[in-house]
């Protein structure tokens, strides 16, 4: 069934998001990149599988919008060692969809691949990422963030940059 | 020939390697040497495998592991905790690639060899191969001595041996401070671990974790921007102490500041009146005297040789997969009957360790880059002498020193010392 005009144009709008927010990381933007969240926003990358309830066990990470906060008054020391010198980072986007378009609020999920090189190496990180996507005043922005880690059940080497 | 001779040269070589204020760069790089640490280290000490909170039930079981070998840690139906080898005995597959469950047995997927959760060998297909074979002689490999404390479970892979609680010793006691820090006297392991890997060897883990001299500068950065308190008890004015308990077990003792600000749960960077539920559940279970001491002097930092590393709300687990990588697996710990600080504990927890955690992040930078460090040839040794000149005994005869010092450092190098000379 081909794309109605309103599904395309939102389809357009979530991929620009998606891959602003991808550069914004990618290039250590932290300011323009908090700027994205909502007031209630919420960062989470699961640990041993993707459906742990984060209330319940252990996540790699589980931010509230405060703690986002905290983290990125952490990188603006300068003294945040695992990010001196700051992780090179590009990532890839694709299989970007919009699974649930509610108008103000959105569905959306999408595959990256990470490349890290650092100190340490080099690091590929894959995941699916999920977003819920707010529309206000005529512009995106997440309230949630989930990034599912293809190997969250396995070691991770550090991962201190945005992921 | 070898045997004999071999002896005295490997004695004479750990004087060499390790001494009382420097040790040699190549105990962090050598892979002999890493080789030698598992046989005497590893798989001769005790080592801390899980918690019987993961296997509360008849049946129940969990992958764990002692040093790079993988250990089911299971309980049978009578409730009593054993440790097998994951390794089938027929061929050597795994006969368990589940994270945890419950299963009365395991059944090896190559020729279906059948195990009991006690290591016996139940069955074997096509039995009539098996003529004159003992099927008794063939069970699961299972780790020598077993042994619990406080719900805390060890596993030593030789049979005879100091006993755990010989082993323990003084570590005892913290142990024990823990479990009162829970208004029922337990902790639980029921949150999950993070696996976080580093490029470093462990021994940098283990110095690290009560090495009282680097969260100053390390942690310098969450310290500015979380008002957390941490930060002060690891300054040069700080009145805590470190501690050498002997066995390789240190410590970071926080209590005397604790003390000084007097202010219940302050340890935990709150107040009881934030806690109303656990509060008055401690007072219930204690007594108010009792329960407000508890809560004034917090939980334990203690680094419990090799493996086992209590940091207040959490316990790190240290496993070393080569000489230069390993893995630490970091949980919260829950205490019996605190929901409302269990909560928080496993906030806090996410929010300080694991890969992308505010602190230890930034910890495995420091033992991956000072694993880069012991690589070079100059200078070769590590200099491990700060506060040798103000080393002194606490009334129980346990060398302290500053919250800076290296008393911690140099008790495990002796103890390590002693370990790798033993025969
Ligand atoms: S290897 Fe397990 S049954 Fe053969
Ligand atoms: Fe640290």
């Amino acid at each position: 069934m081909p794309m109605t005009p309103e599904q395309r144009d939102a389809l357009e709008d979530v991929t620009r998001f998606i891959y602003r927010e991808a550069r914004l990381q990618d290039e250590h933007r932290y300011d323009d990149w908090e700027a994205l969240w909502t007031d209630d926003g919420v960062y989470w990358v699961p640990a041993n599988g993707d459906d742990g309830d984060p209330e319940k066990v252990m996540s790699i990470l589980y931010d509230n919008r405060s703690r986002i906060a905290l983290r990125i008054r952490q990188f603006h020391t300068g003294k945040r060692f695992s990010q001196t010198p700051k992780s090179r980072l590009r990532r890839l986007v694709s299989n970007i969809e919009v699974l649930d378009d509610r108008g103000a609020e959105l569905d959306v999920a999408c595959n990256m691949m990470l490349f890290e090189s650092q100190t340490r190496g080099e690091v590929v990180w894959a995941m699916r990422t999920e977003y819920k996507l707010r529309r206000i005043d005529g512009e995106l922005r997440m309230s949630l963030k989930k990034v599912n880690l293809v190997n969250n059940a396995e070691a991770l080497y550090s991962m201190a940059f945005l992921i | 020939m070898p045997t004999a001779a071999a002896a005295p040269g490997v004695q004479r070589r750990w004087d060499e390697l390790v001494r009382p204020e420097h040790v040699h760069g190549s105990l962090y790089t050598d892979p002999a040497i890493f080789q030698a640490e598992l046989e005497k280290i590893w798989f001769r000490t005790w080592v801390y495998v899980g918690h019987e909170s993961e296997v509360p039930n008849a049946n129940d079981f969990v992958m764990k592991s002692i040093g790079p070998e993988p250990i089911i840690m299971t309980r049978d139906r009578s409730g009593q905790v054993h440790l097998l080898h994951n390794r089938c005995s027929h061929r050597g597959n795994r006969v368990c690639m589940t994270e945890r469950g419950n299963a009365r047995s395991f059944t090896c997927p190559y020729h279906g060899w059948t195990f009991s959760n006690d290591g016996a060998l139940k069955g074997w297909p096509f039995p009539s191969g098996y003529e004159g074979v003992d099927r008794s002689e063939y069970g699961l490999g299972k780790v020598a001595r077993v042994a619990s404390y406080r719900g805390f479970v060890f596993g030593s892979m030789a049979a005879e041996g100091p006993s755990l609680e010989e082993h323990l010793g003084a570590a005892m006691k913290s142990i024990d401070a823990l479990c009162d820090t829970s208004p029922e006297g337990e902790v639980e392991i029921t949150a999950g671990f993070l696996k976080h890997k580093v490029k470093a060897n462990w021994k940098f883990l283990v110095e690290n974790e009560t090495d009282g001299y680097h969260p100053s500068f390390v942690h310098a950065s969450i310290f500015e921007v979380a008002q957390s308190g941490i930060g002060e008890l690891y300054s040069a004015e700080s009145t805590a102490v470190s501690r050498d308990f002997g066995n390789g077990h240190t410590e970071n003792d926080l209590r005397p500041e604790f003390r000084k600000r007097d202010v219940p749960m302050s340890w935990f960077g709150t107040t009881a009146d934030r806690l109303p539920e656990y509060t008055a559940r401690m007072n219930a279970a204690y007594g108010e005297e009792k329960a407000r001491k508890i809560m004034i002097d917090g939980t334990p930092h203690i680094m419990i040789y090799p493996n086992l590393f209590i940091a207040e709300i959490q316990i790190f687990v240290i496993q070393p997969l080569a000489v230069n990588e390993s893995v630490q697996h970091v949980t919260a710990l829950q205490f019996k009957g605190a929901p409302d600080l269990n909560r928080r504990m496993r906030q806090q927890t996410m929010g300080s360790v694991g890969p992308a955690g505010f602190l230890l992040a930034d910890d495995a930078e420091m033992y991956e880059r000072t694993q880069m460090g012991v690589q070079m040839r100059n200078p070769e040794w590590l200099f491990l002498g700060r506060g040798k000149h103000r080393e002194r005994r606490d009334e129980d005869g346990f060398l302290i020193g500053d919250n800076t010092d290296e008393v911690p450092t140099r008790g495990i190098w002796r103890h390590y010392r002693s370990l790798m000379e033993a025969e």
